[in-house]
Parts: C-alpha cells; sequence; structure tokens
C-alpha cells in the first residue's frame, strides 16, 4: 500500500495496536509521514486519528508495534528522552489547550522559558514573531477565556510553533468553525508550513480544507490506513470505503 | 464468589491509589530535591492557599477555643479548679485541635480547590499540552502547590493556637470571671514548648497529605464536569480520613 520509493519520512508507524479496555483502536496500523509534506489523516469519527497524534507525539504507548521518529523508536525510550524527542514535535490540540491562568504571550513563550536559556527581551520577540505568523500580536495580553474559538486555535498554532518544530500535528483545527475562519486557518496551516520549512500532520472532517492543503492523504478505518496517497490520488480513489465517506453517502461498505 | 470478587477488586483499587499517590509524592519530593521549584509560582500559591485562608481558620480557631473554655470553665469554677482551664484550653489547642482543625479546614478550601483546578486541566487537555511540551506536571503543578502548602500549614497552626488560646482566654474571662494572669499562668504550667513543636510537626504530615490528595484526584480525573466534581469530593472526603487517621498514629508516637 505505501510507495516505499517516496521521499525522506520523518516518522513512521509499524504495525501498531492499541486498545482502550476492551476496545481495539488501531491494529497492526502503518503510516509513514513524509519530511516537508502535509499529511491529513480522514477517517470516521471515534475511528483514532487523534489517537495517532497522540502516538506520534509519545503521549500514549502502543501494546504493541513500533514508532519512529527521526529513525528513533520512541516506544523503547525513557520519559526523558521522549521529552526531548518532543523538542522536535508540537502538537497543537482541537481546542487549543492553552493554560488558563496564563496570558497568551505567556502561553506561547512558556516552551521557551522552560527549554532554553534565551533572555526575556528575545523570548518576547520570538512571541511576537509567532503570534504574528497567525495574526494575533494584539492578543499578547489576554487571557484564553477573552478569546474567540477561532483565535483560541490560532494562539495554539503560535505555542506549537513558537519552537521551530520539525513535525507540527494539527488536531482537528477547522472543526466547528465558520467558513470564513477555516479558510483562514487553512491558510494560516499553509503559511507556517512555508515558514517552518517543516512536516505537517493534519486530522480533519473538514473535505475543502483537507484537499487545499494535503500533500498525502490517509484514511484510517476499523484500525488500519486502509488508503494512503498524494490528494489528488486519494480524490480519485477507486476504493468503495474512500469514494464512501468523500461523497458522504450513506451508501456503501461502511456500516453506519 | 461475588463478594470475593468485590473484595479482590477493592483490594486492587486500594493499592493502585496507594501506590499512585506514593508515586507522586516520590516524584514530587524529588524534584524538589534537585532544586528544580518554580519559585514565583510557589509564592503565588503560597497567597493562594495559605493566606487567603487565614480567616476561615482564624474564626474556626476561635470559636473552638471559645467553646473548649465555656464548657470547661463552667465545669471547673464549680468545682473550685478555675484556675485549670487555660491550661485545658491550652493543651487540647496546641497538641491536638489546632493542627487538626487546621488541616481539615484546608482540606476543605485548599484541597478541593487543586482537585478542581488539576481536574478542570484534565479535562480540557491542558496536561496533556504540558507533557507534549515536555513539561513534567508533577514539577510544573504539584511541587509549587505542596511546597506553599508545607510553609503554610504550619504557619497557619501556629496562628490557629494562639487565636485558639485568646479567645479561650476572652471567654473564660468574660464567664467565670477567670483572670487573665491565671489563664496564662495555667497555660504555661500545661504546655511547654516541645508540645507546640509536635503540633506543628503533625501540620507538615497534614500538608503532604492535603496536596497529594488533591492533586492525584485532580490528575486522575476522568470524564467532563462530573468526573470533576467526582474528584472535588473524594479529594476532600479522602484527606480528612486520612487526616484525622494519621493524627491519630501521629498523637500515638509523640505524646504516647
Amino acid at each position: 500500500m505505501i510507495d516505499r520509493t517516496r521521499p525522506k519520512l520523518i516518522a513512521r508507524m509499524e504495525d501498531v495496536t492499541l486498545a482502550f479496555g476492551e476496545r481495539l483502536v488501531l491494529d497492526k496500523c502503518t503510516l509513514e509521514i513524509v519530511e516537508g509534506a502535509i499529511t491529513c489523516i480522514i477517517g470516521l469519527s471515534g475511528a483514532g486519528k487523534s489517537t495517532i497524534l497522540r502516538l506520534l507525539d509519545g503521549l500514549l504507548l502502543p501494546a504493541a508495534g513500533h514508532i519512529y521518529v527521526r529513525g528513533q523508536d520512541i516506544c523503547h525510550m525513557s520519559e526523558e528522552q521522549r521529552n526531548d524527542v518532543r523538542q522536535k514535535i508540537s502538537l497543537s490540540f482541537q481546542f487549543a489547550a492553552l493554560l488558563d491562568s496564563l496570558t497568551v504571550g505567556e502561553n506561547v513563550a512558556l516552551p521557551l522559558r522552560e527549554h532554553t536559556r534565551l533572555s526575556e527581551g528575545e523570548i518576547r520577540r520570538a512571541v511576537i514573531d509567532a503570534l504574528d505568523s497567525v495574526g494575533l500580536t494584539e492578543a499578547y495580553d489576554n487571557l484564553p477565556g477573552e478569546l474567540s474559538g477561532g483565535m483560541l486555535k490560532r494562539a495554539g498554532f503560535a505555542r506549537a510553533i513558537v519552537t521551530r518544530p520539525e513535525l507540527v500535528l494539527y488536531d482537528e483545527p477547522t472543526t466547528g468553525l465558520d467558513p470564513i475562519v477555516t479558510n483562514l486557518i487553512t491558510d494560516t496551516i499553509l503559511k507556517l508550513r512555508e515558514k517552518l520549512n517543516g512536516t505537517a500532520v493534519v486530522i480533519s472532517h473538514d473535505l475543502p480544507s483537507i484537499f487545499a492543503m494535503a500533500d498525502y492523504v490517509a484514511m484510517l478505518f476499523e484500525g488500519a490506513i486502509i488508503a494512503y496517497d498524494t490528494a489528488d490520488r486519494i480524490r480519485n480513489s477507486s476504493n468503495p470505503i474512500v469514494a464512501q465517506f468523500l461523497q458522504g453517502s450513506e451508501v456503501g461498505p461502511i456500516p453506519i | 464468589m461475588r463478594l470475593l470478587d468485590r473484595f479482590g477488586r477493592a483490594t486492587a483499587d486500594f493499592f493502585e491509589y496507594a501506590g499512585g499517590v506514593t508515586l507522586l509524592g516520590a516524584e514530587t519530593i524529588s524534584f524538589m530535591a534537585r532544586l528544580r521549584i518554580r519559585v514565583a509560582e510557589t509564592i503565588s500559591q503560597c497567597a493562594l492557599l495559605g493566606v487567603q485562608s487565614v480567616v476561615i481558620v482564624m474564626l474556626t480557631a476561635l470559636f473552638t477555643g471559645m467553646v473548649i473554655s465555656l464548657e470547661s470553665a463552667q465545669q471547673a469554677v464549680s468545682y473550685g479548679l478555675g484556675s485549670f482551664v487555660g491550661g485545658a484550653v491550652a493543651y487540647g489547642s496546641v497538641r491536638e485541635l489546632g493542627p487538626m482543625l487546621t488541616a481539615v479546614v484546608v482540606a476543605g478550601r485548599v484541597g478541593s480547590a487543586i482537585a478542581a483546578e488539576l481536574g478542570s486541566m484534565v479535562v480540557t487537555e491542558q496536561i496533556e499540552a504540558l507533557r507534549s511540551m515536555g513539561l513534567q506536571p508533577a514539577r510544573f503543578l504539584v511541587v509549587p502547590r505542596f511546597l506553599a502548602l508545607l510553609l503554610m500549614l504550619p504557619l497557619l497552626t501556629i496562628f490557629a493556637d494562639v487565636v485558639s488560646i485568646l479567645g479561650g482566654m476572652w471567654v473564660a474571662q468574660t464567664y467565670a470571671h477567670i483572670s487573665y494572669d491565671s489563664f496564662i499562668s495555667s497555660v504555661r504550667q500545661s504546655i511547654d514548648f516541645s508540645d507546640v513543636v509536635k503540633g506543628v510537626l503533625k501540620s507538615f504530615v497534614f500538608a503532604a497529605i492535603i496536596a497529594l490528595v488533591g492533586a492525584y484526584q485532580g490528575l486522575s480525573t476522568r470524564g467532563g464536569a462530573a468526573g470533576v466534581g467526582q474528584s472535588v469530593t473524594s479529594a476532600v472526603v479522602l484527606a480528612i480520613i486520612l487526616i484525622f487517621a494519621s493524627n491519630f498514629v501521629l498523637s500515638f508516637l509523640l505524646f504516647g
């Protein structure tokens, strides 16, 4: 299924199996993340897409299988070693998950304050640069509770990119937003990829947004990646499950 | 068979809980030993958890001292033992009621606040966001609260001892016409400095119980708002039970 002649990989999940209680979420799931590309993961609600992001970030560990980031198997590392790997990865949460006791500026500055020896002036400049990248410099002193949904997501993006990670994981960045803000978020993700010259994995249900930004699309179904290809090929896929999902049809092999 | 199954589960749950709290305590103390302390946050927690508890502790201690004095003064004066009232109030307050009631009041006010705050952070993915940034919740959140309570609860206990004795002295003078000199002289005869030190020693143990039980309950919150509510209730109930139980053990060891 996965074409091994593709360019360099930044991350790879290999035969990953994970269950929550008796519910099998991922069953020998394999996925490759190409360096410098935007890979979107699509699938039914509750299929385990967000779980894949948490596995790539080392927040969850699989029951079986391997997860390689830059060639290192993060499943067999100490938590401290995983923390080192996390310096290269950022996860942008569905609801931003900003610390509500800190201002937006302090939230974005947090990873720099904790992991670097930058001066306060340098941190401030980096934070303003990150907020500027998402068009949110005016929210520097606001508390998260004072922001709208779209602004919160962009503040979450700013925190995710402030350390200039090699891989950014976006968990449902456009869910619950109006079409205009959805376009703004999509453009922001594309702009950030250009700015960081990095790699992104995006979980989304918003098909226009996916096809506007994705280089590769992977479809997760019943615990496994059943289709993985370039965005154009996935759009025209003859796989009946992919076709039914993209058409949003009730008729087909996907059980409703 | 069902009874055996229930007993087995309850035993497993108990050891899982005890193990979890112990591990969190060990992790917290390990960060403190390596001086990985957020000083500004600890000072802020001292104000939030300690200074803001002064009024409720004062009122509790005041009325406790007053009621001990009222009950003992009426009896003592009728038997011509009015000069022992100060001793009764001081003995009860400094050795037992001061440390224990202060801890119970703080468990209700602060233990619940810690569990609610951390529990809300779990359900809004803020804890996961910290881990994703390579920050350990124990160092970032538990250490400042643990240290703040270790610093503030002994001070609150000493304050409660003094207020309780002063309240008792006022009631003894007003209702039983026991002079201040006689009351203070009785206090001096019945307790010494070592009693105060032992009472304060107890408060260190109670502080650790309140902080760790509150933090553990908060961090192990599952579900949404209902889960947070359950964590808060459990944090307060368990902390109070453990305070009473450990008070008995400590009294036996220190005064027995």
